[in-house]
């Protein structure tokens, strides 16, 4: 009986101590998926800023931009967007829970910002017009998931 | 005795029936529209600024222009299932009379002689001009019709009570601007902002009953889903300039460019279609809100 309540109570204990652990886990998740945007937030800035004059233009910033855009694209999402981690679960984050769903559209979505961003990647070189013409589809990318996956 | 009881009866029934009178549904004169000439190309622009599809689109269509319904709008009252409103003449909209179509819009009244929920938002359109109502109807009129019917609405007692909705009308839906406008941007972002994209019934708190607290206008509201918040606008609290809002009108972008999300986002569709003086003049006109 003693023995019984023993092994109970270590795996409460096991219980206890395993949860903060699998928290924090998934708390880098969180942070990295969230940085991620935040780099494409400061670019888009670089960019945006190009297009509407209030930023000079300069082809080697503008195409370093792009390229950061490009590579943030390429990141694997199911590492960073990992199931339990959605704004009814835990708090901290506006991913709602219909992203692991439809994990397939949600996918083609962040390929379609992959494509909106070499767009742009060919485009940055070139001209502050020609970044402008490449933050339509850009924007239209991020639009079309945040529509469905983000809290407003 | 019995003859006061009878008449405190008979009052009250004359009350009561006045009452209902006074809160029937309202329909639309009938010579007023019809004298019009219809312009279905400008009708888009008014179906594109009044932002008809992103509700009535169903959830998630690539197909915005077939507006078969269907989308669940949550609220504390219950959940409102946006109806069929195609040119199809059984499931749609398609067998309306001109009347009919201005009567729903622009007093909240459907063909039957119902109220319609304000989930609608004829408060806002009823602001609109009766020339922008017909061409609205021509221009739906030429949209691919769909047969999905439309399913009813999940709200319970008592606010399934469609003949309370008329003192509703009467307390929260006053057809006065809300806000004055001495140019004409500002005129223009007032049409835009108060009688077309209907920004407020998002953006504006909503008292017990659901009537818009106009005292607060655009200062933010709980988002009606029960979870997250609907922003404040006004000036003071958003920091944005004219060029800010405009661009985030334009692009989804905000001045630290996080994209818009939710339904702002198909506002943001909308309104990236409008002209770039219709969208300077919204942002003249929330620039101009009281803090």
């Amino acid at each position: 009986m003693k023995q019984i309540a023993a092994t109970a109570a270590a795996f409460g204990l096991v219980a206890a101590l395993a949860t903060p652990v699998l928290a924090q886990d998934m708390s880098a998740n969180i942070k990295a998926r969230q940085g991620q945007f935040r780099i494409l937030a400061l670019n888009l800035g670089v960019l945006g800023g190009m297009a509407k004059g209030e930023l000079t233009y300069d082809a080697a910033g503008a195409q370093a931009a792009a390229d950061s855009i490009v590579g943030v694209s390429m990141v694997h999402q199911p590492t960073l967007f990992v199931e339990g981690t959605d704004d009814m679960s835990v708090e901290g984050t506006r991913a709602l829970p219909v992203i692991w769903e439809n994990t397939d559209d949600f996918a083609a979505k962040w390929a379609a910002l992959g494509e909106a961003a070499k767009g742009m990647q060919a485009a940055a070189g070139t001209s502050a017009e020609a970044i402008g013409a490449a933050m339509g589809p850009l924007g239209g990318a991020c639009k079309s998931c945040h529509e469905t996956y983000r809290t407003p | 005795m019995k003859s006061l009881a009878l008449k405190g009866l008979t009052a009250l029934a004359i009350v009561g029936a006045a009452g209902l009178y006074i809160t029937r549904p309202q329909t639309v004169d009938t010579d007023t529209f019809a004298a019009l000439t219809p312009d279905p190309a400008h009708g888009a622009q008014v179906f594109t600024a009044s932002g008809c599809a992103s509700c009535h689109m169903a959830e998630g269509s690539k197909t915005p222009l077939i507006l078969s319904g269907g989308q669940r709008l949550a609220s504390p009252f219950g959940t409102f299932v946006v109806p069929n409103i195609s040119s199809d003449p059984e499931a749609g909209i398609g067998g309306w009379t001109l009347d009919q179509f201005a009567s729903a819009v622009t007093k909240g009244t459907s063909p039957e002689g119902q109220h319609y929920f304000p989930a609608f938002p004829y408060a806002a359109y009823q602001k609109m001009t009766d020339q922008d109502v017909v061409d609205l109807w021509a221009y739906m009129q030429t949209l691919p019709a769909d047969q999905t019917p439309s399913q009813p609405h999940e709200v319970g007692f008592p606010f399934n009570i469609r003949t309370a909705l008329g003192g509703w009308k009467l307390l929260f839906t006053p057809k006065d601007w809300v806000m004055p406008a001495d140019t004409p941007q500002l005129e223009r972002g007032r049409y835009l902002v108060e009688a077309q994209a209907h920004c407020g019934e998002c953006h504006t708190p909503r008292n017990t009953l659901g009537g818009l607290q106009h005292d607060a206008w655009l200062s933010g509201a709980p988002d009606p889903s029960g979870r997250g918040k609907v922003p404040d606008i006004t000036p003071a609290t958003l920091g944005w300039s004219m060029g800010d809002i405009a661009y985030y009108l334009e692009s989804g972008f905000t001045p630290d460019y996080d994209s818009a999300g939710g339904h702002m986002a198909h506002v943001v569709e909308n309104m990236a279609q409008l002209s770039a003086s219709d969208r300077e003049a919204i942002a003249a006109y929330l620039l101009a809100l009281p803090n």
